[in-house]
């Protein structure tokens, strides 16, 4: 490896095989419970009550591996994987990757909370309901909004929710008729343009003035009309700008007798700034692995509590938690609501992890919270910004930005052909996570979004515009050292034309065994350690 | 004071960085960012707490639960209880999984390698090709499954059997966009699908036949192939929903012709939480318009450019939510990675042997407990006429379930789900859960106390 390559950094790097390639004939990870013979000679049989032709044959083709090797087998892949507690991830905007305090696990791992099961006798579950009750309270508090349902389990999820509460509440007036439009703008989370869909509106899309960043009010007066049936965006949008024509665009929709719903998913750099209530809208929803910071847990259980202003409180899923002086009820009486909108009542671990946060934080912590979420962030954007090829757009408009800023690379890549893919694959060569780039489509040429949220130490958004820094420079002076890249991580460059393959795509162990033959696995036999 | 989550909270190092980016204080900003739209007053929360405090305040009211642990419990329908070995425990606590998120394969490989396995492994349990990433929980993955087949046909109506979980069936409604959902019967003596209803309502018009095996009323239908040829007879998908436990003993729907299966993922490796610990999953045949009907995102395995080393991307990355926005066939994002990973984790435990002991130790517990308590006089069980696995229906006659429920309770027993409101068909009945947690002598603890109630 030439030194040019090397940054200090070297992750781990197993090459561990998969799961099907270890262990072997007859081993075993866990002694399953049998049952006690006199129990046994009572019933008999009993697989063979099964009529022939459902039973199965042969029992599924799994993996046979003892103990020991399950477990250093996964923590090799933990050790492969790069969480917030791993180090810098600063560049991964629309995420917060905050912190997520360990109390709040441990408070989780009750047995009090563990081994309960959702359908218990109400008696037996008061602890949990009032945990969920006074939650739901905070959440009121916190939105300025009267009613929330704690059922949604992703924050695209939760858009989803509304979209259909939005169909409900219209329907339930009379007024869906010709009500087909959902509006969003570009720069909020794209699942304010795929939930509405999934629920059977049309949905328009506004994009911004690309002079100043936002849209233009007379091009989303256009866009509103008899038709809309709600306003489902992000604000402060993704690029970190926070629109404020957003009380305009709330009563433009309202006269036309639509909804408006805020997609809060980040409400990380306005915690007890901004009240979404306060400024009428009718819905939002929060994501607790974002802003309350219950882990992100490679990718969920999320958690996405939504709410509502009482109007339209009686459309929530069911049931909703209620107090009565016997104590905390589920009610399901709830002839308008949508129903359920998932099992149970939701993803009720987060639910207490972000009850913890908040009673850890209080009213002053909520605002050293923000406070701390946006200093990181425009001193950051204040270190990124002298970096040659590296601009932020709209800087003129917006220079001050709440949660993340949107930045271009598109000067670099004109300058030196490396663009946010290439310089994505580099930069992680230093021991940073990756750069989140941007939804598609890209407003801006070659964009990335840092997001440094109230976590990051400063030295590390020191040293993360370092590293951008020089990885820049490398653009300009060392254009090879991309080509292969990255050299220091757990693999090299992947051949990504699998991707849209079928001949050759594999999704489970058995599509690779069956287009690639078995002889494959023997390449495998450079195992490390 | 600094806050011990926010390292720039230091005054010192807040002002440096406030003088850095040349504003007073935040207040300012805010202010001059949120104009009109700034919140002025003081929320009303109650103060902090140190992590001593918290500890107690919320161990206080969670003392106030009584758990699965401190009464003898019956419930499942749709979360059930499991022996989740200290391995899975382990796994999701460790921090690398626990607080990762969107990371690319080159940081996070294992994330992408454990997900590759999740998919693997339920494919093998399924016997199917194609796995997607994980879904929220059974009822959503049907959801997904629905929405899959009404994109793939382009026909609006789903038809689904009448002995579902009604709750389930409502979220599944959820996902219907402009489609229709048309139910089939049940026979009332034995509780298998209604082929015969079923023959009468499919049509041209029918995007796909849902079928759950075992059903939530826990029997095994036992003509789930012919049902899935009659869906194909009418060029229209076959979805079966599993619970994966049963596919120990139970043929697998790759078997019997299922173009989709979905299920909950909940009884491997997770504990049940108040029903907050679920996990969908959903497979299909590896088949382009099929895969291209999903807006899931899906893993495949791939070569790098370094001879004999492997790597992961994402197929058809195109689809998705993340490119396609309101164009996409349905939404995606956080859904449940780490309960995906855990799955994994216990699949990898049980193995092939592991698998089959427990479904058969499963069904010869929840045998031994049907003759039990159909032996006790005023009760029958089961009700339906039919195999089953894990869960059955046992009816009390001319009394009420919730009066028979609350005498159990008294003796310190959680009984199964009061049923009877769901399917007043079915009179007094109630659906009974029991697995490998319970033991001989909590299946005769449950006759004897039923005795006593029903004297």
């Amino acid at each position: 490896m030439s030194s040019r390559r090397t940054t200090g950094y070297r992750a781990v790097s197993w090459n561990e095989p998969i799961v099907y390639e270890l262990g072997g004939e007859g081993r075993r990870g866990f002694r399953v419970p049998v049952s006690e013979p006199e129990l046994k000679k009572a019933v008999g049989d009993v697989v063979r009550t099964i009529p022939a032709k459902m039973r199965r044959d042969a029992p599924p083709p799994l993996p046979q591996l003892s103990e020991p090797e399950v477990v250093r087998h996964f923590i090799r892949l933990s050790q492969e994987t790069f969480g917030v507690d791993s180090g810098i991830n600063v560049g991964v905007g629309t995420c917060t990757m905050k912190y997520s305090p360990r109390v709040n696990e441990a408070l989780v791992r009750s047995p009090k909370l563990t081994e309960l099961h959702p359908l218990q006798d109400e008696q037996h579950v008061q602890g949990v309901l009032e945990l969920m009750y006074r939650f739901e309270g905070m959440l009121c508090e916190i939105s300025g909004l009267d009613a929330f349902s704690l059922q949604p389990r992703g924050g695209a999820h939760a858009v989803f929710t509304n979209a259909r509460m939005i169909d409900a509440y219209l329907k339930d007036r009379g007024e869906r008729e010709g009500k087909n439009e959902i509006i969003t703008t570009v720069l909020s989370h794209p699942c304010n343009g795929a939930s509405p869909a999934a629920a059977g509106f049309k949905v328009r899309t506004v994009y911004p003035d690309m002079k100043t960043g936002i849209p233009n009010i007379e091009t989303f007066k256009e866009t509103v009309s008899k038709r809309t049936a709600g306003l489902m965006i992000t604000d402060p949008y993704d690029t970190g700008v926070f629109d404020t024509n957003l009380g305009e665009y709330i009563k433009i929709v309202h006269e036309v007798g639509g909804l408006v719903a805020i997609d809060q998913a980040n409400l990380n750099s306005v915690l007890g700034r901004l009240r979404i209530g306060d400024l009428g809208a009718d819905m939002c929803q929060f994501n607790l692995h974002k802003s309350f910071s219950t882990p992100h847990a490679s990718g969920g259980p999320g958690c996405s509590p939504i709410g509502v202003k009482k109007e339209l409180a009686d459309y929530l899923p069911a049931p909703v938690i209620e107090q009565y002086a016997s104590g905390y009820h589920l009610n399901y009486d709830r002839p308008k609501s949508i129903g359920k909108v998932a099992e149970f009542y939701g993803v009720v671990p987060n639910v207490i992890r972000a009850y913890g946060w908040v009673r850890s934080m209080g009213a002053e912590g909520l605002l050293e919270t923000s406070a701390a979420a946006v200093i990181n962030d425009n001193y950051l954007i204040k270190k990124l910004s002298g970096i040659r090829g590296v601009n932020l757009p709209w800087s003129r408009t917006f220079p001050t930005r709440l949660q993340e800023a949107r930045f271009s690379l598109g000067t670099l890549k004109k300058e030196t052909g490396i663009g946010i893919e290439e310089l994505n694959r580099r930069l992680v060569d230093y021991g940073v996570q990756r750069l989140f780039p941007g939804h598609e489509p890209w407003i801006v040429p070659e964009p990335f979004t840092p997001e440094p949220s109230e976590s990051s130490p400063k030295e590390d958004l020191d040293r993360f515009a370092d590293i951008m820094r020089e990885v820049c420079q490398e653009a300009y002076r060392d254009r090879g050292v991309f080509r292969d890249a990255p050299h220091n991580c757990s693999i090299h460059r992947v051949d990504s034309r699998t991707a849209i393959d079928p001949s050759r795509w594999a999704l489970t162990w058995r599509a690779y065994q069956r287009k690639h033959g078995r002889g494959r696995t023997s390449r495998r036999s450079r195992r490390t350690g | 004071m600094a806050h011990q989550y926010v390292p720039n909270s230091a005054p010192i190092t807040s002002k440096e960085m406030l003088r850095a980016i040349g504003a007073r204080d935040a207040d300012s900003i805010f202010k001059d960012v949120l104009k009109e739209y700034l919140f002025r007053g003081k929320l009303n929360l109650p103060p902090s707490l140190t992590e001593l405090e918290l500890k107690k305040v919320v161990g206080a009211i969670l003392d106030k639960n009584k758990t699965t642990e401190q009464v003898l419990s019956f419930l499942g329908a749709g979360c059930w209880p499991h022996v989740v070995p200290e391995v899975c425990n382990e796994i999701n606590s460790r921090s690398e999984f626990l607080t990762a998120y969107t990371g690319d394969v080159y940081t996070d490989l294992g994330r992408f390698q454990a997900l590759f396995e999740f998919q693997s492994l339920i494919g093998d349990l399924v016997s199917m090709d194609a796995v997607t990433y994980p879904s929220y929980d059974w009822a959503t993955a049907a959801g997904d499954a629905i929405r899959m087949a009404l994109n793939a046909t382009g026909r609006r109506e789903i038809l689904m059997p009448r002995s579902m979980s009604p709750d389930r069936a409502t979220v599944m409604q959820q996902y219907l966009g402009s489609g229709k959902v048309r139910f089939f019967d049940f026979d009332r003596r034995t509780g298998q699908a209604d082929l015969g209803d079923l023959e009468s309502k499919i049509s041209n018009k029918t995007a796909a036949v849902y079928l759950e095996n075992p059903t939530y009323l826990g029997f095994i239908e036992a003509e789930a192939d012919e049902v899935g040829e009659m869906a194909h007879d009418s060029r229209a998908l076959f979805i079966v929903g599993v619970e994966p436990l049963s596919l120990g003993v139970v043929k697998p729907p790759g078997e019997y012709g299922a173009d989709i299966v979905c299920g909950e993922g909940q009884p491997l490796g997770l504990k049940q939480y108040f029903g907050g610990a679920l996990l969908g999953f959903v497979a299909c045949r590896d088949d382009v318009g099929l895969l291209n009907s999903t807006g899931a995102r899906l893993i495949t395995i791939t070569d790098t450019i370094r001879e004999g080393e492997r790597g992961f991307t994402f197929a058809l990355p195109e689809r998705v939510m993340f490119a396609k926005r309101a164009e996409s066939a349905t939404f995606t994002g956080t859904t449940a990675v780490l309960w995906a990973i855990t799955a994994a984790v216990y699949l990898s435990l049980l193995g092939p042997a592991g698998i089959r002991e427990l479904s058969q130790t499963i069904m010869e517990r929840s045998h031994y407990a049907a003759k039990a308590l159909g032996e006790v006089p005023g009760i029958r069980a089961p009700v339906l006429d039919s195999p089953f696995f894990q869960e059955f229906t046992v009816n009390f006659g001319r009394r009420k379930v919730r009066d028979v429920h609350a005498a159990l309770l008294r003796s310190g027993i959680q009984a199964g789900k009061d049923v009877s409101s769901e399917f007043a068909q079915l009179g007094n009945t109630a659906l009974y859960c029991v697995t490998e947690v319970h033991t001989r002598e909590d299946i005769d603890r449950l006759a004897d106390t039923l005795r006593r109630a029903l004297v």
